[in-house]
């Protein structure tokens, strides 16, 4: 048996590992994988295998390091010097860069995207852009700390990312990894691990923003011998991918967060709900899972602490209504992934009908911090009523496609136009936010700030951090058309409201597309919207209505124009 | 037990061994079918009747779940099948053209076969490759930032 000492072992050990040794980490999310990151690594692992140098190189593949449309991308670090990011990368190029830069001591200028590491971005920025004792490479490339993707990311959920390799627990043990676990497990109560979710006021990632802290008050509330805990990692929002990125690149934060609401509601079982479009992030899982078993932080009496508790991946088969709480909980009991009416909340009858809590990938991967630097800490960023950081997957007309994560309370201005940077052929219309329960803020709010009252109020919603910027390209209606199909598509049609009305709304939207819509329909739409947000059974319909809403409130020359042409020729 | 005529003994005796894996616990019905029809490429009523008598799980259950989860189809596929992705990145990214385009050449539906058993075309919603979109998927291989013009050679490789 493993106890909290060998954990302590480990962490003093792969803390000193890396400190002195030449690296190489390669970026290895899905992403950086269709981008050619296999054949990089490959080509750079061979020509160190054939210099005989694995000794003192040492190759690390890692996760993302967020910046997608800059793929694949390498970090060298030198013991000494400044490590450097490039960008691009292919065979080629990268056996370029190990030549000059690994075994020359001179960086390739050309392929390079940045001087420093995100972790240094603070030390960096204190000391004037170079940290003492490090070797500067050359001013010519960009110090870190002055590209606005990075300058502008508060890294927390993402701490580790570039940094770790995943499929090490030994790596995110250096990181200071299960320190909340066994704090929690060892020194504090469940009524004081629910008191810090609580002070933290970190509230629910996955897109209606309810206080975890609660949450698991009314679960822990529950008598009952079995309990569950569930992660949702369904990520059915089509343009979202904030969740893979951190089960890709950050596996054992998710598994710590559970151990601790584990301790927190009484629950001895878990299971992570991942799409099965993730294979990656099933793997990664996986193994992470099995090696923090191999260590006893999970299993049977964890670290001999006498707290046992467990977690199993379960594979979604593509159905996004099963991001919706009960029908996820059906799902798992291997049934047809029907939502079912509230009340009884999960938390009295969930999962088999036992108490259950559900909380996101990214809700979950805040937890571990919280209880190891206290509630207050958690609260010095972000707004008053939502503290923290949120994950954006930002794609669309953009240049800087990736996962950003910034303060809440960030405006929409700086994730777009700083962070992102509008692509020069293109005018941006519309900033989308929320997927196909969310709306659209134009272009003249850009100072909107992204917390989730303020984005309600321009009726669109946090969501779970898809962010598509869209130019003049695209229609309003072209634009709710798309989300209207793919909800009516998606909708499960177990109730009428949402079955039919929807599939209304799409004709209606198609005959205004196709210049066959009169002023009538417009309004016919109006009332469809009203009808179905209050009759449907569950979120995936109701909120289904807002993209049309938000293009209506936005853009309603664009409809108007789109019934004209008909009025005109007389229809 | 009425034999399964489109599958091999083998294939039913792995078919087998996974039942014996998964059938026992009711949560274990979608990842069993997911199995199977990973080896089987496909899940045909007669196999779904095989499984039902073998875990007496009802047969209107397993229907039930194999129709609602777009992962199963209860046709075989051809050799390769090609998703193209409709997630919202990929739409703002002009997937609509590509879709066209396969529409044009093969004169064909989505969900359905090309006629020399090469490619089965589908739609599918977001892989979380949204950076690289528009994003085309074929065997599980991401292709990113394809174009029109890239299709293609992309699908050439692809005998
Ligand atoms: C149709 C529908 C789809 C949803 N999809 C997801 C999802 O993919 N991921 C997610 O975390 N939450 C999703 N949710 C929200 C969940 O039901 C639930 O509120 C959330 O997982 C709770 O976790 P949190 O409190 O940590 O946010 C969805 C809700 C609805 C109605
Ligand atoms: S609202 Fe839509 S998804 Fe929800 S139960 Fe009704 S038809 Fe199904
Ligand atoms: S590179 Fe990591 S999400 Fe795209
Ligand atoms: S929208 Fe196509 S991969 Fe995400």
């Amino acid at each position: 048996m493993n106890t909290i000492k060998d954990i302590d072992l480990i962490r003093q050990k792969a803390q000193q590992d890396d400190a002195d040794q030449t690296c190489i980490y390669v970026h290895m999310g899905t992403c950086g994988i269709a981008s050619g990151a296999m054949s990089v690594l490959g080509a750079i692992k061979n020509k160190i295998k054939e210099d005989g140098a694995a000794k003192d190189v040492k190759v690390v593949t890692t996760g993302c390091a967020g910046i997608c449309s800059q793929e694949p991308l390498i970090t060298v670090k030198i013991p000494g010097a400044e490590p450097v990011i490039y960008k691009q990368m292919d065979e080629q190029k990268v056996l370029r860069v190990y030549e000059s830069h690994v075994k020359g001591d001179s960086a390739v200028v050309e392929y390079a995207l940045a001087r420093g590491m995100e972790y240094q971005i603070k030390e960096r920025k204190a000391s004037a852009g170079h940290i003492p004792g490090e070797k500067v490479m050359t001013a010519e490339i960009p110090g870190i700390e002055e590209l606005p993707f990075f300058a502008l990311q508060e890294l927390r959920v993402m701490r580790n990312r570039g940094l770790i390799d995943p499929a090490k627990i030994k790596d995110y043990i250096g990181r200071d990894g299960y320190q909340g676990a066994i704090k929690a497990l060892t020194e504090m109560s469940s009524e004081e691990v629910i008191n810090e979710a609580i002070g933290s006021g970190l509230r629910g990632r996955g897109g209606a923003g309810f206080p975890i802290g609660l949450k698991w008050k009314f679960a822990a509330a529950e008598k009952n011998d079995i309990k569950y805990i569930l992660c949702n990692a369904d990520e059915g929002d089509p343009g979202a991918f904030m969740d893979r990125n951190v089960m890709e690149s950050d596996p054992h934060s998710i598994i710590e967060g559970l151990i601790i609401g584990a301790k927190a509601i009484g629950a001895h079982q878990g299971y992570i709900y991942c799409r099965a479009e993730y294979p990656l992030a099933i793997e990664t899982l996986n193994k992470a899972i099995n090696q923090a078993r191999a260590l006893d932080l999970l299993g049977e009496n964890i670290l001999g602490t006498g707290f046992s508790f467990d977690i199993s991946v379960y594979e979604g088969a593509g159905a996004f209504v099963c991001g919706e709480e009960t029908a996820l909980m059906r799902s798992i009991e291997g049934k047809r992934g029907n939502p079912r009416p509230k009340p009884p909340f999960p938390a009295k009858a969930g999962l088999f009908e036992k108490p259950t809590v559900l909380n996101n990938v990214e809700t979950l991967s805040n937890i571990p911090q919280i209880i190891v630097k206290g509630a207050d800490w958690y609260k010095e960023i972000g707004t008053e009523k939502s503290p923290g950081t949120k994950i954006f997957s930002i794609t669309g007309d953009i240049e800087n496609v990736g996962c950003v994560e910034v303060p809440i309370g960030t405006t929409v201005d700086t994730i777009v136009n700083q962070i992102g940077i509008v692509s020069p052929d293109k005018n941006l219309k519309a900033v989308q936010l929320g997927g196909p329960s969310g709306g659209c803020i134009p272009k003249d709010y850009m100072h909107v700030a992204v917390d989730y009252e303020t984005l309600q109020e321009y009726g669109a919603i946090m969501g779970s951090g898809g962010l598509i910027a869209m130019s003049d390209d695209k229609s309003g209606v072209d634009i709710a058309k798309f989300f209207i199909d793919f909800c009516q598509d998606e909708a499960c049609g177990k109730c009428l409201p949402g079955r039919e009305g929807t599939k209304q709304m799409l004709q209606i939207l198609e005959k205004i597309d196709s210049g066959e819509g009169s002023p009538d329909d417009i309004e016919t739409l109006k009332v469809l919207c009203g009808v179905i947000r209050k009759t449907a059974l569950c979120a995936l319909c109701k909120t289904a209505v807002n993209p049309v809403l938000s293009t209506l409130r936005y853009f309603p020359e664009e409809y108007q124009e789109a019934v004209k042409t008909k009025v005109e020729m007389g229809g | 037990m009425q034999a399964v005529l489109e599958f091999t003994k083998e294939q039913i005796d792995e078919v087998d061994g996974l039942i014996d894996r998964y059938g026992a616990h009711p949560s274990g019905l979608i990842p069993l079918l997911e199995k199977v029809q990973e080896l089987l490429g496909y899940l045909p009523l007669s196999i779904q009747e095989y499984i039902s008598e073998k875990t007496h799980i009802s047969p209107n259950r397993i229907y039930g779940v194999v129709t609602f989860y777009s992962f199963f189809t209860m046709e075989a596929r051809a050799r390769h099948r090609v998703q193209l992705c409709l997630g919202t990145a990929c739409y703002v990214k002009g997937a609509d053209a590509m879709v066209e385009k396969i529409e044009n050449d093969y004169q064909i539906n989505f969900g359905e076969s090309t006629e020399d058993g090469r490619f089965t075309f589908e739609k599918a919603r977001c892989v979380g490759a949204c950076g690289l979109a528009p994003v085309v998927i074929i065997d599980g291989e991401v292709f990113g930032k394809v174009t029109v013009d890239s299709l293609d050679g992309i699908l050439e490789q692809f005998a």
